[in-house]
C-alpha cells in the first residue's frame, strides 16, 4: 500500500469516524432506544468534564469510578501474580507436580467469572460488609491467574539446557539457581502471562461490579441500564476499552524492556 | 597414580551403545588431547568427566575419588560458551567465584575477577553483556570463568570449534600460555588433530561411534613453545598427524559390515504408453502385480 503523510494519524481517524457513523445510523433507523453520538456526548459530559467530582455514591466522575476499579484491579492482580508465580514454577520443574495438578488447571482454567463469584461471596460470606470487595478480589485473583501459571510453566521447560549445565558444573545452591538462572531465563515468558493476566483481570473487574454492586465502572454501567440511563452505557464501555488498551500498551512496554537478548 | 582415571566406562542411550570400554589415565599437569570424529561420543565422555551423565558400567575417578555429580572442582569450558545472557562479563565470572569461594571479601573477588578477565584480554569489554560480544570473545569469557574457579583440572569440550580459523588460532595461542603459566591438568576435546597435536602432550583418537573407544596414546615430543609456522615442517608434527588421521580414518572404514537382506521387487507392472488416452479418465494407472487377476496367453 501507498504511504503517505500522517497516514498513522488519518486513516485510524476515519476509522473511528466511520464507527460513528454506523453508530449514528443505526440509532436512526434500526433502534430507536440506542442513544445517538450527540445525545450520548451531551448526557455524559458531566462526568467527562468534571472526571473526579463525587455528587453521590453512584454518581461520581468517570475517571474516580475508573480509580476505584483500578484499585481493585489491582489488588486482584497483584493476588494472581504472587500466587501464580510460584505456581507456575513447580508445575515447570517438577514432573510429578505437573502431573498432579495439570488436570485441575485445565479444568478450572475455562470456568467463567461470572460462575467463581457467587463462590467467592460464599467464601467470604462471614466476612459482613467486605464480603462482597473479598468475593470480587478472589474472582480476579482465580481468573486472571492462569496465563501467568501456564507462560511462567512453558518459560520454566523451555529453559536451554546450557544454563542449567552452568548452575550444574557450578553447583549453585537452589536459592542461587533461581534467582540466577531460572527466573532471569524464564522472565520474558513470565512477562507474556503477566500481560495477559492483566487484560484478564481488568476484564473480571466489570463482571463483578455489576454482579456485587459496588461503585466502579462496571457497577455504574449496571445501574445506568436499570435506570434507564443508555448513552452512560456508551461512556462505560468506550471508558473500560480506553483503559484496557493503555494498561496493555503499559504492560508490553514493561515486557519489552525485560527481553534478554 | 594416575590423576584422572576412567576404567571400563560404557555409556548408552536409549540402547544404543555411545562410549564402550573406555580406559584412560591422566597424570597431574598433563595436557590430553581426545580428537574424534563428530557425533562419535566426544561431548558424552567430557559430559562423564564433568559428572553432568553417570556411567553405565565403569567408574570415574579424579584423585582417586568417583565422580559422581558435577562440581566446581572441574573447571568446565562447552562448546557453545554456556554464559548466562543476562549477566555482564564480569558478572558471568563473578557468579563462579562467589560460589568457589563464599567467604572472600567482596575486594578480593572483585580482584579475582578483574586478573582472569585481564589473562584473557578482555578488561575494555568486562561491562558488556555476552550478546554484545563475538564468538571468540564469547568463548575467552567462558575459559576465565573456568579459570577463576581455579579447578584441579579444566575439561574443555571443542572450546574453539564454533570459532572462524583466524580466531582459532589466536585463542589456541592464547591456551596453550595460559596453560605454561599455570600448569593445569588439561582435557581437551576436539575434532581437529592439527589443534590437538598443537597444544597438547599426548593425544588419543577416539573410534568413530557406535560403541566408540578410545584408540592407543599418541606422545606429542614436540618441545614447548611451539611455533605455529615452524610446526608445519617439523617432521614429528607431520608424521603424527598422519598416524591419527589413518587410525581414525581406519576406525570409520571397519565400522562398515555386511548385512544380507532378501531383495524384494517393487510390485508394480510398467504402463502400457502405446494405449490411446480417455479424454476425461486419462490413462488407465499401472497395476499392481498382485491386483492382476486375469493373465491373457497367446497360443499356437
Amino acid at each position: 500500500m501507498r504511504k503517505f503523510k500522517l497516514d498513522w494519524l488519518i486513516l485510524p481517524l476515519l476509522g473511528f469516524m466511520a464507527a460513528v457513523v454506523v453508530w449514528h445510523i443505526l440509532s436512526q433507523t434500526v433502534s430507536k432506544d440506542l442513544p445517538s453520538p450527540g445525545k450520548t456526548w451531551q448526557e455524559s459530559k458531566d462526568y467527562i468534564l468534571k472526571p473526579f467530582e463525587k455528587r453521590g455514591e453512584m454518581d461520581q466522575g468517570i475517571l474516580r469510578f475508573t480509580w476505584y476499579s483500578l484499585l481493585l484491579v489491582a489488588k486482584g492482580y497483584a493476588l494472581a501474580l504472587v500466587v501464580g508465580t510460584p505456581i507456575g514454577f513447580m508445575l515447570g520443574l517438577s514432573k510429578p507436580f505437573a502431573k498432579a495438578f495439570d488436570p485441575i488447571i485445565q479444568i478450572l482454567r475455562p470456568v467463567s467469572p461470572l460462575a467463581w463469584l457467587p463462590l467467592g461471596l460464599v467464601l467470604f460470606l462471614s466476612a459482613g460488609k467486605s464480603a462482597s470487595d473479598l468475593g470480587a478480589l478472589f474472582t480476579i485473583a482465580v481468573c486472571a491467574m492462569w496465563p501467568t501459571v501456564l507462560n511462567t510453566a512453558v518459560g520454566v521447560r523451555a529453559i536451554p539446557q546450557d544454563y542449567l549445565n552452568v548452575a550444574k558444573v557450578l553447583k549453585l545452591s537452589r536459592s542461587k539457581t533461581l534467582f540466577k538462572v531460572l527466573i532471569p531465563a524464564t522472565l520474558p515468558y513470565m512477562f507474556t502471562g503477566f500481560r495477559l493476566s492483566l487484560g484478564i483481570a481488568w476484564l473480571v473487574i466489570v463482571a463483578a461490579e455489576m454482579l456485587t454492586g459496588r461503585p466502579g465502572v462496571g457497577g455504574f454501567l449496571w445501574q445506568e441500564y436499570n435506570a434507564l440511563n443508555y448513552s452512560h452505557i456508551i461512556l462505560c464501555i468506550l471508558t473500560i476499552g480506553l483503559v484496557g488498551f493503555a494498561l496493555d500498551r503499559l504492560m508490553s512496554v514493561v515486557e519489552g524492556s525485560f527481553k534478554t537478548a | 597414580m594416575a590423576f584422572l582415571e576412567l576404567k571400563n566406562v560404557s555409556k548408552s542411550f536409549g540402547g544404543l551403545p555411545v562410549l564402550k570400554d573406555i580406559n584412560l589415565h591422566i597424570e597431574k599437569g598433563e595436557f590430553v588431547a581426545i580428537v574424534g570424529f563428530s557425533g562419535s561420543g566426544k561431548t558424552t565422555l567430557i559430559s562423564l568427566m564433568a559428572g553432568l551423565l553417570r556411567p553405565d558400567s565403569g567408574v570415574v575417578k579424579l584423585n582417586d575419588l568417583e565422580i559422581t555429580e558435577p562440581g566446581p572442582d572441574r573447571g568446565v569450558v562447552f562448546q557453545n560458551y554456556s554464559l548466562l545472557p543476562w549477566l555482564t562479563v564480569s558478572e558471568n565470572i563473578f557468579l563462579a567465584v562467589d560460589r568457589v569461594n563464599p567467604n572472600w571479601s567482596a575486594q578480593k573477588k572483585k580482584t579475582h575477577v578483574g586478573k582472569f578477565i585481564a589473562l584473557v584480554n578482555l578488561t575494555a569489554a568486562r561491562d558488556k553483556r555476552p550478546g554484545e560480544l563475538s564468538g571468540g570473545m564469547k568463548q575467552r569469557v567462558s575459559v576465565a570463568r573456568a579459570l577463576a574457579m581455579e579447578p584441579q583440572i579444566l575439561l574443555l569440550d571443542e572450546p574453539l570449534s564454533a570459532l572462524d580459523a583466524l580466531t582459532r588460532a589466536t585463542l589456541q595461542d592464547e591456551i596453550s600460555t595460559i596453560w605454561r603459566q599455570n600448569q593445569k591438568t588439561v582435557v581437551l576435546i576436539t575434532n581437529d588433530p592439527d589443534e590437538g597435536i598443537y597444544l597438547a602432550d599426548r593425544i588419543i583418537p577416539l573410534t568413530a561411534g557406535p560403541g566408540a573407544t578410545l584408540g592407543p596414546s599418541f606422545k606429542v615430543g614436540i618441545p614447548r613453545p611451539r611455533d605455529r609456522k615452524a610446526i608445519n615442517h617439523d617432521g614429528r608434527f607431520k608424521e603424527l598427524r598422519r598416524d591419527i588421521t589413518d587410525f581414525l580414518l581406519n576406525s570409520k572404514a571397519q565400522r562398515h559390515t555386511t548385512l544380507t537382506k532378501k531383495l524384494v521387487l517393487p510390485d508394480i507392472e510398467p504402463e502400457d504408453l502405446s494405449r490411446p488416452r480417455a479424454v476425461l479418465a486419462g490413462r488407465p494407472g499401472p497395476k499392481r502385480r498382485s491386483e492382476i487377476k486375469k493373465e491373457m496367453v497367446e497360443v499356437e
